[in-house]
C-alpha cells in the first residue's frame, strides 16, 4: 500500500503512476483526494520488485514534487468489495468530538465503516461539519437510529438510511 | 437455456438495440431464456436483452422481491419508452455485466412508461423510486449505456442535493423505502 501526501499541484498522479508503470507495477484500488491544500494518495500497488526497489523508483519523483510517501506490505487483494447497506449522514456545528461521538455510537452496534468522507462547510465564523459514512450493519435501521438518538441533544443531526443496491 | 452474460469490456454492450416487430413464438422463447438467465445469476431485479447478446428492445424487471418497495410485479417490457421523467435521486447500482463494482447514479424518481406486452398489447405504467430506477437502468442497456457511464462522485454530490431534495415535491412524493438512498 502506497501512502503519499504533498502540497497539491497539477501532475502528481500522472508523475507518480508513470514512475510505477515504468517500473512494471500494477495499480489496483485507490483513493486519491485533495484534503486542505494537500493532495493525498492511498494506492494498491503490486509488482515483482521489493519495497526498497519501489522506494528507489518513487524517490526521484517525490523529491522533485515535494511529496512524502510510505510503503507498507499489504495483505488482501482485489475483488474483495463489501457492498454497503447503510448510509449515515451527519451534520452539525463544527466542534471537537463529532466523529468520535457518531462512530462510537455506531461501533457499539457492530457497524462496519467501509467509507467515510467529511468536510467542513460554512465559513470561518460558523463552520459546519458534514460527514457521510457508508457501511455494513446487521442491525435494523430503527436500531441504528436508536443508537445515535442521543446525539441530537448535542446538536449533531444524524440521518440513517438504508442503501438498497440495485443489480440489473 | 441459461445464456452467457456479456460483460465489460465487451463492445457489444454499447450497441443500440432494435425495435421488436414480430410478436411470435421466437420472441416468447427468447424472453423465456432471458428470464432464466436473470434468475440463474446473482439476485438481479432486472435484465435487458443485450446483456445476453440479443439486440432487441426487451427488458424484464421485477422489484417485488424487495420489501417495502412500490412495484408493479413481474414485468416483461417490449419496446419500452419513458415518456416523462420527474425528480432525481442518487442510488447505488451494480450490474450483471459489470461484476464486483457498484457506484452511485442519479436517476429520475418518477417516470411514465409505455411498452408492449410479449403479445404486442400496449402497456403503460407510472412508477417511482426503486422500480423507476430499475427501469431506467435496464432501458439504458437498450441504448448501449451502462450505469458505469453515469456514475457520479460520492464526494461531490451529495449532501446538499439530498437536503434540497428532501424539501422538494419530488422527494416527498416518493414512498418511504422506495428510494435507494445512497
Amino acid at each position: 500500500m502506497l501512502t503519499l501526501v504533498g502540497e497539491d499541484r497539477p501532475g502528481i498522479v500522472a508523475r507518480v503512476t508513470a514512475a510505477l508503470t515504468q517500473a512494471g507495477c500494477n495499480l489496483g484500488e485507490a483513493s486519491m483526494i485533495r484534503l486542505g491544500g494537500s493532495f493525498t494518495i492511498m494506492l494498491m500497488v503490486s509488482g515483482e520488485g521489493s519495497t526498497a526497489d519501489l522506494e528507489g523508483v518513487l524517490a526521484p519523483v517525490a523529491t522533485e514534487l515535494g511529496l512524502r510517501f510510505h510503503l507498507d506490505p499489504a495483505g488482501g487483494g482485489l475483488h474483495r468489495h463489501l457492498v454497503p447497506n447503510i448510509q449515515v449522514r451527519v451534520m452539525g456545528a463544527d466542534r471537537a468530538g463529532i466523529v468520535a461521538a457518531v462512530t462510537g455510537a455506531l461501533a457499539q452496534t457492530g457497524f462496519n465503516i467501509l467509507e467515510l468522507e467529511s468536510d467542513v462547510a460554512g465559513d470561518a465564523e460558523q463552520p459546519v461539519y458534514i460527514m457521510q459514512i457508508q457501511g455494513c450493519s446487521e442491525q435494523t435501521v430503527e436500531a441504528l437510529r436508536e443508537a445515535v438518538s442521543g446525539l441530537r441533544s448535542q446538536g449533531i443531526a444524524v440521518d440513517i438510511a438504508p442503501v438498497e443496491t440495485l443489480i440489473g | 437455456m441459461v445464456r452467457d452474460i456479456l460483460k465489460l469490456p465487451d463492445e457489444r454492450l454499447k450497441q443500440v438495440s432494435t425495435e421488436v416487430v414480430r410478436f411470435d413464438a421466437a420472441l416468447r422463447f427468447a424472453i423465456a431464456e432471458l428470464e432464466e438467465t436473470r434468475l440463474a445469476g446473482p439476485a438481479a431485479v432486472g435484465i435487458a436483452a443485450p446483456q445476453i447478446g440479443w439486440f432487441e428492445r426487451v427488458v424484464i424487471v421485477d422489484v417485488s422481491t424487495k420489501k417495502g418497495v412500490a412495484n408493479h410485479g413481474h414485468l416483461i417490457l417490449v419496446n419500452p419508452e419513458i415518456e416523462h421523467w420527474e425528480g432525481y435521486d442518487i442510488g447505488r447500482e451494480g450490474c450483471l455485466s459489470v461484476p464486483d463494482y457498484t457506484g452511485n447514479v442519479i436517476r429520475a424518481t418518477r417516470i411514465r412508461l409505455t411498452a408492449q406486452a410479449p403479445d404486442g398489447a400496449p402497456l403503460s405504467f407510472e412508477m417511482e423510486g426503486f422500480e423507476a430506477r430499475a427501469i431506467q437502468h435496464e432501458l439504458d442497456h437498450l441504448d448501449g449505456t451502462l450505469f458505469v457511464d453515469r456514475v457520479v462522485s460520492r464526494r461531490t454530490d451529495l449532501f446538499q442535493r439530498k437536503v434540497y431534495a428532501n424539501k422538494g415535491a419530488a422527494k416527498s412524493a416518493a414512498k418511504p423505502g422506495a428510494g435507494s438512498g445512497a
